[in-house]
This record gives C-alpha cells, sequence and structure tokens, in this order.
C-alpha cells in the first residue's frame, strides 16, 4: 500500500483485532498500533455470559489470539490506554496517558458501553456485563448469593438468567416488554422463549418497569412500577448498550447512535468505523445499521482493512447471531422486523425444532433456527438479495 | 496444513461450511462442526483458512 504509514486501530476487541490481522495478512507491512482501554490481552465477548459464568471456562480461554500473534504479526499493543481525543486535521490520537500518535489510517472500533439505571449503580451487589472483570465479578457474587433479578430480557439478560439458574439462584427476569426477546424475534419465538425460561424455574416478570433498587450499602430488593418489591442479593442491569463514542465529541467525526459511516465503512477521509460502534449504510438492505453481534465484527473488521488497504468494496452483510439458552441454540441470519410475518417452515415450535422463515411483502428477510442449525444453513440462501 | 476443531467451543454456526464446505461439515442434530479433512491439499488451504477467521467462536484451529 505504501502511502499509509501508520494505521492505528482504536478498540482491541474482536473488530479492532481482527482488521489488525487481516491488514497484516493482507499486506501492510507499515506501523500499525492497537489502542485498548482494557489492560489483558483481547479477548472475546460472547463466552462473557455462557462458560465464564457459569464457570465451565477458565478466562485465559477467550483469548482473541496468544500473545505471540501480535509481536508475529508486528502489531504495537497499547493497553490500558484508552483513546480520549481525536484530532483530526493534525491526524493524531489522543491517549489517557498523554500520548499522542499520529495516523494515515483510523479504525473506530470501540465497541458500546452498558446502559445503566438512572439509579441504585452505587449499591453493592448491582452489575452490568461487558468486560472480562464484569464477568468474573458477577460470577464471584453469583457464587455467595441466592437469588438475583436480571433486568432487561434482551440476548444478554436472558443468556446470563440461564447461565445464573443452571448455577442454582433463585432468578426474576424483568422487562417492560410483554415477553422476553420479543423485539428481536416477534410474539411467537419470544412465547416459547418465555415458555423455556418458566420450565426451568426463572420467574418471569414482564410487562414491568423498575422504578427503584433499595438496599442500603448492598442491594436487597427491586421495586418494580406495580409496587411490589422482589427480593435481590444481586441485579445484573442488562438494559442494552450505547456506542462507545465520547472521545470523539467535538473532533468532526459524525456520530449519531455510533460513528455514520458510508457503504465502504469510511465516516471521514482517512477514518473508519467496524463492530459495535459503526453505523454504516448497508446497501442490502437499504439503510443505516448498527450490528451488535460477534460475526459482524469480524466481517466489518475484515472490510475496513482492505478498504484501507485500497480495495474498498460496500460492505453488504447479511447479519447472523445467535443465543444459547438452557438446552436452546437458536440462530438466525437476516433481519427481523417487527412488521415481518413470521412462518414456520420446518419443524415445529411445539417441539422446539425448528426453522422458521420471516418475510416482509412476501420476500423473505430472515431466517431463524432453533436446535436446527444445519436445516437453517440450507435455508439462508432464501434471504432476498442473497447470492 | 493441519486443520484441528474445538466442539466444545463451536457455536454450530455453520461459517466454515459456506466458505470451504470441501473440508467442513455440521453435524445433523446440534449443528456442532465436522472436520471431513485434517489435512487439506493445497488448492483447498486459502478457503480453509478464510474459515478459521471468519468463525465466530474461534473453533478452528490452522497450523502451516
Amino acid at each position: 500500500m505504501g502511502d499509509l504509514d501508520r494505521v492505528v486501530v482504536v478498540g482491541a476487541s474482536a473488530a479492532g483485532v481482527t482488521t489488525a490481522e487481516t491488514l497484516r495478512r493482507e499486506g501492510h507491512t507499515a506501523g500499525l498500533v492497537l489502542v485498548g482501554d482494557e489492560k489483558v490481552l483481547p479477548y472475546d465477548r460472547p463466552p462473557l455470559s455462557k462458560q465464564v459464568l457459569a464457570g465451565t471456562w477458565e478466562p485465559e480461554r477467550t483469548a482473541l489470539r496468544p500473545a505471540s500473534a501480535y509481536t508475529d504479526h508486528g502489531i504495537e499493543l497499547r493497553l490500558g490506554t484508552p483513546a480520549t481525543g481525536l484530532d483530526l486535521a493534525r491526524r493524531k490520537v489522543v491517549l489517557s496517558s498523554g500520548e499522542e500518535i499520529g495516523y494515515d489510517g483510523l479504525v473506530i472500533a470501540t465497541g458500546t458501553t452498558p446502559r445503566t439505571l438512572p439509579f441504585g449503580h452505587d449499591l453493592g451487589g448491582v452489575h452490568v456485563l461487558r468486560t472480562m472483570d464484569d464477568a468474573l465479578a458477577l460470577r464471584g457474587d453469583l457464587l455467595r448469593s441466592s437469588s438475583v433479578v436480571v433486568v432487561g430480557a434482551g440476548f444478554l439478560g436472558s443468556e446470563a438468567a440461564a447461565a445464573a439458574r443452571r448455577m442454582g439462584l433463585d432468578v426474576t427476569l424483568v422487562d417492560p416488554l410483554p415477553l422476553p426477546l420479543v423485539r428481536q424475534f416477534g410474539d411467537r419465538v419470544a412465547t416459547a422463549i418465555a415458555e423455556l425460561h418458566e420450565e426451568q424455574g426463572v420467574r418471569l416478570r414482564m410487562g414491568t418497569g423498575v422504578v427503584a433498587l433499595h438496599g442500603e450499602g448492598a442491594v436487597s430488593g427491586v421495586e418494580l412500577t406495580d409496587g411490589s418489591v422482589l427480593r435481590a442479593d444481586i441485579v445484573l442491569v442488562a438494559i442494552g448498550a450505547v456506542p462507545a463514542t465520547d472521545w470523539l465529541a467535538g473532533s468532526g467525526v459524525p456520530v449519531d447512535d455510533g460513528v455514520v459511516c458510508d457503504a465502504t465503512c469510511k465516516a471521514v477521509d482517512h477514518v473508519y468505523a467496524a463492530g459495535d460502534v459503526a453505523r454504516w449504510f448497508n446497501p442490502r438492505f437499504g439503510g443505516l445499521m448498527r450490528v451488535e453481534h460477534r460475526m459482524n465484527a469480524t466481517e466489518q473488521g475484515m472490510a475496513v482493512a482492505r478498504a484501507l488497504l485500497g480495495a474498498p468494496t460496500q460492505f453488504a452483510p447479511t447479519p447472523y447471531f445467535w443465543t444459547d439458552q438452557f438446552d436452546a441454540k437458536i440462530q438466525a441470519h437476516g433481519v427481523f422486523p417487527a412488521e415481518a410475518e413470521m412462518v414456520v417452515a420446518h419443524g415445529s415450535l411445539a417441539d422446539r425444532k425448528f426453522v422458521a422463515h420471516y418475510l416482509v411483502d412476501g420476500r423473505v428477510v430472515g431466517v431463524l433456527g432453533w436446535n436446527m442449525a444445519r436445516q437453517l444453513l440450507q435455508d439462508r440462501h432464501l434471504i432476498t438479495g442473497l447470492a | 496444513m493441519k486443520v484441528r476443531v474445538d466442539v466444545d467451543a463451536c457455536v454450530g454456526a455453520g461459517q466454515c461450511v459456506l466458505a470451504a464446505p470441501d473440508v467442513f461439515d455440521q453435524r445433523d442434530e446440534d449443528g456442532m462442526v465436522v472436520l471431513l479433512v485434517e489435512d487439506p491439499p493445497a488448492e483447498l488451504e486459502a478457503a480453509t483458512e478464510h474459515a478459521a477467521l471468519l468463525c465466530p467462536a474461534l473453533a478452528i484451529v490452522v497450523e502451516k
């Protein structure tokens, strides 16, 4: 590539690591710096709410790459030093250490930070779950406790509820929506997820918000909108995440629920974004899209690396994601808008083994499989626009 | 090239099957990876490596 003396990748998780590695694999020979806010070697996040929380994996097993991979690839790591500012005119990233790093190409891959309740996070036993430290702290508390209230029944909350239940805790899952994961998958699949959780002994309090956390020093209860109070040794707040873009304030990089990018994932000249933080125009679905899924971090990291190497192409993936809860492995390709009609194409909901198609105007926009991975893959090509 | 798969880490995404169908398959019952060829021939090496890079569970290890 020649004209890029140094690429700086800010954010050392799946998207950032993939970008850096792809740059090296595909010909970038000059400087390459990977900046991360956490001190530990980059690790993978999906196992945090599954194997790490359950204790079946040691934390080391989540490493994205062995330490040697960074030295072998000549990737300079700046860990434990979050970026705090960006000067587009001088092309410099400012780190918390005060260090300024010049770049010819910049990749923003800072991910998201957990959304929090407007109250109660100062109490002991109140957790969020995004980082390894979060996961280990939560697991430590779960091992010492008998009851947990999980606030938020999205992917993270429902997975964590399942993990905690399997650890033998008394678990209550709370969400203002009528069913867990209903926004993601619609009524029928969400009903099946609710039934699965209830069968396994998770108490569901759906259609209910949280108005206060009770306790002195440590949390002892969760007050709901109907006035009832749930006893809780621990509370996990899993109410979504917001793009980590504070460090870009005033920089001139366009930010609106993420770093706004064109179809090649470029935000402004010399600056690209990848992973959870990127909101780019996905030409396959004809709109701006921000995807907080693991697969996207890899694919978008690769795309951004290739764009920096002088081969920008439109990044038009079909999102893929999965969730593991109790014995259910739910996988999905595509998009699942609220207006989509859901049709069971193989198997049956009652057997909890099926593939469903989601249609908008008669066209398949998403396919979902529940314990039916092989059939699901065969149906993936039905999604409109897929080759 | 030598390929190893970690079935315990596998999430059954099937990305490897899409990337390198001659090297990887999935079990019918749970979608877990099945390695068809432990030492893929030269013409399948690029696809195999791509599969390992794409795997969202880092369940494929390629040694050259």
